[in-house]
């Protein structure tokens, strides 16, 4: 039955509001989960962000994820990337409930890819008893045995240090994540427009996190060091009905500055780019939508459907001009609500490494 | 008794007529024919001249549709199903071209059977029956273990053990071959000869009629 | 007239057989919707070592120690005076493997747990309720259900509802009965490092509990339904056998001809398949009807035999209409299988008879007497070394077989020696052709002596079990009212009221516990000490002075099932887990405790509570003066609200449970009597199909001197004395097959044994019955014979006009 509880992820990035409870329903575009957003907070530009509560969940609000996804490499040099992503969805706004009657329920997603393997994990969980939750302080995001973890050494601005943990039937993974730099907001100070007609996040990320820990595929364990970068968004409104999936790239540039980039596809072919430029002090400048060349290479065939797993991207005002390239192009996340999440790779003006999603193909 | 009567058997104005088909088709159209005692008679006929009929219609195994037949002071045309069935028991004796024994008795008990029904066993009739029919070595066998000719013997036998006042045989040699049937038709002449009852033979053979006392001959439903 | 025969034959037997194959089918299903929604006997489990609930913090402890496991809450609750099995689940964790579980599909999850969430029953409970959908029903202490929604894979009297919810409604906040264990993400981390070892890991069955109780009950069906099915195929081998003899002299012709025996074959099994296919559907068709005419039945004996739900709706799959067809035309094809192998061997000329009938016959029957005397071998073989049900049943069918297979032989002997007694001509033919017509009936007598022999089994076990029952009923049931409290303060506030009450002559408190010993579920009994019990329970085997020994707790009496099982009699000892520790027993008494699939261990009550501390004592017997019972129930239900199941009298108890139990044995005799209706069939088309070949041989008996009617007569006599022999054989074999019944089947499949006893009067009733069949089906036949115009009988002899 769990199959048939399916959460949608960034998916609402827009506020794609995005429990849909069957593949069906995901199938049947998003449209239906457009008609409300009663009862449930607003998000409004001038929010003050205080860290660390807004580490934790913020239940008066529909949705909401905590998304890490890490570009490593292990002792002997192999490119490998992994996911944690928790995920809450409120199904009634407040009041919260106590015990089994509260409204939230938890997803999981965890993915490990290496260049000839992708392997995921999902699971989910009702709030109320413990299974899963959010503490701010000190830090704690945890379904079942999966957790990202702080301690009393974490600094509230950084969310750092933190420990990380999944475990699938055929990996696990391990990880102390390390940044000497404060979240970043990202949009309008956190307020992230996800189209013209209002719909919007609250939104911040970790881009500065260094990696270190153990990857495990079929019980053979390997060290990694590397990159990780997390996303922090909660929002009540959904996506504009017309809009039918998403490409979003996080992209560590070698020269340590990082960048953020995303596209809402429309059904009518328009689609809404955006993005925010990072750079390795902390600082951020956001990139307007006319600023941004992003060109899909011709899809090929995963799982059934079309995807461009290669990508070329310009962006003129920072004289960027760059190929991607994924490592495992077959990184298909066959869960509830399936999406393309995985590592990529890119040169041409500027080389790195990053993560790119690719949804509603 | 019947030594006494002048004739045995008197059939008059016989008629049968069966459907068949839709088609009324008269197989006796008057047929006239007296036995006297002791006599023995052949009857022959073309095919479907309806000799088998008139056996049948002797024998009370089926009713005529007009005319008489006399058995004795007997008139078989007008007895009931029982009486023509105890009739045949007490008085007649039957061999059919089938031989018509019962299967599931052995020879002994096919030679006695009619006449235990009757009521009339006789020990040493009995016996010589089965001496003068040679069938002395095979008494303890079934039917289905003999040869046509020794059927037929058996059936003779079963025919004449209850001493009936008139023997009605139909075809008794069509199943046999010219060499038994003549064995057959003379050791039948001699067993009713020693029985004292009169014989009526149906016989498509002239041959074989030649040999008895007189011969008639059924023709278009009726005897010259 | 074979045509008919043979299409009667193979409907019946497909028609049986797919028949009690569709009640099978239907039961399974059931118990695969109990077993999914049970979740326990599919899945693993994780149960409290005690059997008590536990706090679900355990549950979000293991799901964070890696363990995919789901939680359970479980209860009963009273609805519109009716107890329901309410069962909490949570639907977001619940593992995909539980089956075909109540599948919360899109938007219903949301409707299922959040509030006022939703109660899922199956149509049948709705029905029941005569409620609607979407109504929210009060239980029994006033707490309303949520709404109603109808979830077709349930199973009846079980209510759905979210854990939450099952918590609230239970009033067990916080806790849980059970945890569903799924498949792990990665390597959880070791139970006891979880839970200590306050839970038990209990490995799933790979059938369920119900699956298990009832493969005694549907092994009995099935055995009905193959012996049906054999009777079935008996019709069609001797009327195919019939047809094919009658078809000799045109096969000659056609070999002569040039036609090559492989061709003919062909042919012939192509026109066997297609007349098998009309068959096999219409056998099917009437299948359906058995079934669904049966069903109640079924599902009543079912109910209460083992209180297992299976809805009344007959619902049918693919694979039953491929498989009955399947059946129809192996059937027919194995029936026919010898008169093939006959027209593949034929001569083109017909042999000269080697050997008289009477010798053909001997051989045969020598032949089948040696089959016969193996199959007996393996019989006993199976008696003295067989230790299982199916060894118990393959006990019964061999003996049938065998005495089946003997049967002719019997006959034979016995006719002979009527032959040799026969003086007068007639009689000495009556037997000689009872003899002959041996081999034309003997499969239908067969099939005549299996009916009877099974029916006479069946009805002496039935009578047998009746009457031990309502004996041990009388003695179970001592006390004059029965109440039953919904918890403990109820209880003690009754006791209290009663004591105020003069006709009260005695207060006998009764408990039930439940523990496991080898990794079986056992019921504790508690008794009351009190004179009456002393007297009348119903005690097989007992120690001395075995009431005293159990006073200070330490003896038991051990149910006769039990007993068995664990192979344990009196003097021995039992260990059962209890929550202070094991409790060692002497098993002082074997006591017969019908009815019931669990094992039980009878027990002081005080020394139980002392054991089990959280038993609840909420059973309660009254000894009452016989007058006062009326008002006395009457005054109970106005001053406590006590329904018809808390309160009632004995008479009422024993009527219910006399009910449960007649309806027990409701199929079998259901399907005695079509078995016997086969058996019937298969005589009256064997008598129909050797009547016109008897013609020939009745023919001659008529020239000489017989009338038709007196030839009928000795027909009907025939027929009706060779099935009288058949059946007078029958009853033997049927107390023997009675005798295994009770003595090894029953003892195997439910764990009682019974006394053995013999009814002469059911006896006599069955003979008549079976001589009324064999009568009319006899009838017929000889009624046109009687009838025959001479002219058809004078066709035997006319070879021309």
């Amino acid at each position: 039955m769990s199959g048939e509880l399916k959460l949608s992820r960034r998916a609402f990035a827009g506020g794609l509001a995005g429990v849909v409870l069957s593949r069906r329903a995901s199938a049947q575009g998003f449209a239906g989960l457009g008609e409300t957003e009663t009862g449930f907070a607003p998000v409004v530009p001038g929010k003050a962000f205080s860290f660390p509560a807004d580490h934790g969940a913020h239940p008066d609000f529909r949705i909401e994820w905590w998304y890490l996804t890490a570009n490593l490499v292990d002792t002997k040099g192999n490119a490998c990337g992994l996911q944690w992503t928790l995920f809450r969805q409120a199904m009634q706004p407040s009041p919260q409930r106590e015990g089994w009657a509260n409204q939230q329920v938890w997803m999981g997603h965890a993915a490990v890819t290496r260049a000839h393997t992708h392997r995921f994990a999902e699971v989910f969980a009702r709030g109320g008893v413990g299974q899963a939750g959010v503490e701010a302080k000190p830090f704690a995001a945890w379904i079942d045995a999966w957790v990202m973890k702080g301690s009393e050494q974490t600094r509230d601005a950084a969310l750092a240090p933190v420990e990380l943990k999944a475990a699938g039937p055929d990996f696990s993974y391990a990880l102390t994540l390390e940044a000497d730099r404060p979240v970043v907001l990202q949009g309008e100070a956190g307020f992230s427009r996800k189209s013209e007609r209002g719909q919007a996040s609250y939104y911040y990320s970790q881009p500065f996190f260094r990696a270190r820990g153990s990857l495990t595929l079929d019980d053979k364990p390997v060290e990694v060091t590397g990159k990780a970068w997390m996303d922090r968004e909660w929002s009540s409104q959904p996506l504009a009905s017309d809009q039918t999936g998403w490409d979003w790239f996080a992209l560590h540039l070698s020269s340590g500055d990082k960048l953020m980039l995303y596209r809402l596809r429309q059904s009518d072919g328009h689609d809404y780019p955006f993005g925010n430029w990072i750079f390795e002090d902390g600082r951020t400048r956001q990139i307007s939508g006319a600023d941004i060349q992003l060109k899909p290479k011709t899809p090929i065939e995963i799982a059934g459907r079309k995807l461009p797993v290669e990508w070329q991207i310009a962006i003129p005002s920072f004289g960027l001009s760059i190929a991607c390239k994924p490592l495992n192009a077959h990184a298909w996340n066959g869960t509830g609500f399936s999406y393309w999440e995985g590592p990529i790779s890119f040169d041409g003006s500027h080389t790195g490494v990053g993560y790119l999603e690719m949804t509603g193909y | 008794m019947a030594e006494r009567s002048p004739i045995v058997l008197s059939v008059r104005n016989l008629t049968k007529t069966y459907r068949s088909a839709g088609e009324q088709i008269s197989v006796l159209r008057g047929v006239n024919l007296t036995v006297a005692p002791g006599e023995r008679v052949a009857l022959t006929g073309e095919s479907g001249s309806g000799k088998s009929t008139l056996l049948h219609l002797i024998a009370g195994l089926d009713a005529a549709d007009g005319g008489e037949i006399r058995l004795g002071e007997i008139l078989i045309s007008k007895l009931s199903d029982a009486g023509r069935a105890a009739l045949r028991r007490d008085r007649l004796g039957l061999v059919f071209q089938q031989f018509n024994l019962v299967p599931s008795l052995n020879v002994e008990d096919n030679l006695a059977f009619q006449a235990r029904i009757a009521g009339r066993v006789d020990a040493a009739w009995q016996a010589e029956l089965i001496e003068r029919l040679g069938l002395a070595g095979l008494l303890k066998r079934y039917p289905e273990q003999l040869s046509g000719g020794q059927q037929q013997r058996v059936a003779i036998g079963r025919a004449l053990a209850a001493r009936p006042v008139l023997l009605l045989a139909d075809e008794p040699t069509g199943n046999l071959d010219e060499a038994t049937a003549d064995d057959f038709v003379a050791l039948t002449r001699d067993l009713v000869a020693r029985t004292g009852c009169s014989f009526l033979m149906v016989t498509h053979s002239t041959r074989l009629a030649a040999t008895l006392d007189r011969h008639v001959t059924l023709h278009a439903g009726l005897i010259n | 007239m074979q045509l008919a025969t043979l299409l009667i034959g193979l409907i019946s037997a497909t028609a049986l057989w797919s028949g009690v194959q569709a009640i099978n089918q239907q039961a399974r299903n059931a118990y695969d919707r109990a077993a999914a929604t049970f979740g326990g006997t599919r899945t693993a489990v994780l149960v409290d070592r005690n059997g008590a609930t536990f706090s679900q913090s355990i549950f979000v402890n293991l799901r964070r120690a890696g363990w995919p496991v789901s939680p359970v809450l479980e209860g009963r609750v009273q609805v519109g005076g009716r107890s329901f099995r309410l069962l909490g689940v949570e639907p977001v964790t619940l593992p995909p493997q539980v089956g075909n579980a109540p599948s919360i599909v899109r938007g219903a999850l949301q409707s299922f747990i959040t509030p006022p969430g939703e109660t899922l029953v199956a149509r049948e409970t709705l029905s029941d309720l005569h409620l609607a959908e979407g109504t929210s029903p009060l239980t029994s202490n006033g707490t309303p259900l949520p709404p109603l929604r109808v979830q077709p894979e349930l199973v009846p009297d079980v209510l759905v509802v979210d854990i939450g919810i099952a918590q609230h409604i239970l009033n067990k906040a916080g806790e849980l009965s059970h945890l569903l264990v799924g498949k792990a993400q990665g390597k959880p981390a070791p139970l006891e490092s979880v839970v200590g070892d306050k839970l038990r890991l209990v490995q799933p069955n790979a059938e369920t509990e119900l699956d298990r109780l009832t493969d005694s009950f549907h092994l009995n069906l099935t055995a009905f339904g193959l012996l049906s099915f054999f009777v079935g195929l008996f019709i069609v081998n001797s009327a195919i056998g019939l047809a094919f003899e009658q078809r000799l002299p045109m096969l000659r012709t056609l070999r002569a001809c040039g036609a090559s025996a492989r061709l003919l074959n062909t042919v012939l099994v192509i026109e066997l398949v297609t007349l098998a296919l009309v068959a096999g559907v219409a056998g099917l068709v009437c299948g359906y009807f058995i079934a669904a005419s049966l069903l109640p039945d079924v599902a009543a004996s079912l109910r209460g035999l083992y209180g297992a739900q299976i809805p009344g709706q007959l619902v049918l799959r693919a694979e039953w209409w491929f498989a009955g067809i399947a059946i129809s035309v192996l059937g027919a094809l194995a029936a026919a299988a010898t008169s093939l192998v006959k027209a593949l061997r034929l001569p083109v000329l017909a042999a000269a008879q080697a050997y008289a009938w009477h010798e053909a016959q001997q051989r045969w029957l020598i032949f089948q007497g040696a089959v016969a005397l193996a199959v007996f071998g393996v019989a006993l073989a199976l008696l003295v070394y067989g230790n299982s049900l199916i060894a118990g049943f393959g006990l019964l069918a061999t003996l049938m077989l065998g005495a089946a297979l003997i049967l002719p032989a019997i006959l034979e002997i016995i006719l002979k020696l009527g032959q040799r007694t026969a003086r007068r001509p007639l009689a000495a033919w009556f037997w000689a052709d009872s003899r002959q017509q041996l081999s034309g009936l003997s499969l239908a007598l067969m099939a005549l002596l299996l009916a009877l022999a099974v029916n006479v089994g069946v009805s002496t076990m039935v009578e047998t079990f009746s009457r031990t029952f309502v004996t041990w009923l009388n003695g179970r049931l001592s006390a004059d009212v029965y109440i039953s409290a919904s918890d403990n303060a109820q209880a003690i506030a009754i006791r209290n009221w009663l004591r105020q009450r003069p006709e009260v002559l005695a207060i006998l408190a009764g408990a039930r516990a439940e523990t496991h010993v080898a990794n079986q579920p056992i019921e504790l009994l508690g008794l009351p000490d009190h004179p009456l019990y002393r007297e009348r329970w119903p005690l097989l085997q007992s120690a001395p002075d075995a009431w005293k020994r159990l006073l200070p707790g330490e003896a038991a009496f051990i149910s006769e099932q039990l007993s068995r099982r664990l192979n344990l009699g009196v003097g021995d000892r039992i260990a059962i887990p209890a929550p202070g520790g094991d409790w060692t027993l002497d098993i002082a008494g074997i006591y017969a405790d019908y009815g019931n699939p669990k094992g039980q261990l009878a027990v002081n009550i005080a020394a139980l509570i002392r054991r089990f501390p959280d038993t609840p004592q909420t059973r309660l017997g009254l000894i009452v003066a016989p007058d006062q019972v009326p008002p006395l129930i009457a005054a109970l239900r106005q001053q406590f609200g006590l329904d018809d199941r808390s309160v009632a009298d004995q008479a009422r108890v024993k009527a219910e449970s006399l009910r449960i139990f007649n309806r027990t044995f409701a199929v079998t005799a259901a399907l005695n009597t079509f078995t016997l209706a086969v058996a019937g069939i298969a005589l009256l088309t064997s008598l129909l199909t050797l009547a016109n070949s008897r013609l020939p041989q009745l023919a001659p008996l008529w020239a000489i001197g017989v009338t038709r009617p007196r030839l009928a007569a000795i027909e009907l006599l025939k027929t009706v004395s060779v099935a009288l022999l058949t059946a007078l054989l029958a009853l033997p074999l049927g107390l023997l097959v009675a005798w295994c019944l009770v003595a090894i089947v029953n003892v195997k499949a439910f764990g009682w044994r019974l006394p053995f006893h013999v009814f002469p009067l059911q006896l006599f009733e069955l003979l008549v019955v079976a001589m009324a069949a064999s009568l009319v089906a006899a009838l017929l036949p000889v009624v046109r014979l009687a009838r025959m115009q001479p002219a058809n009988l004078v066709r035997i002899f006319a070879n021309e006009r």
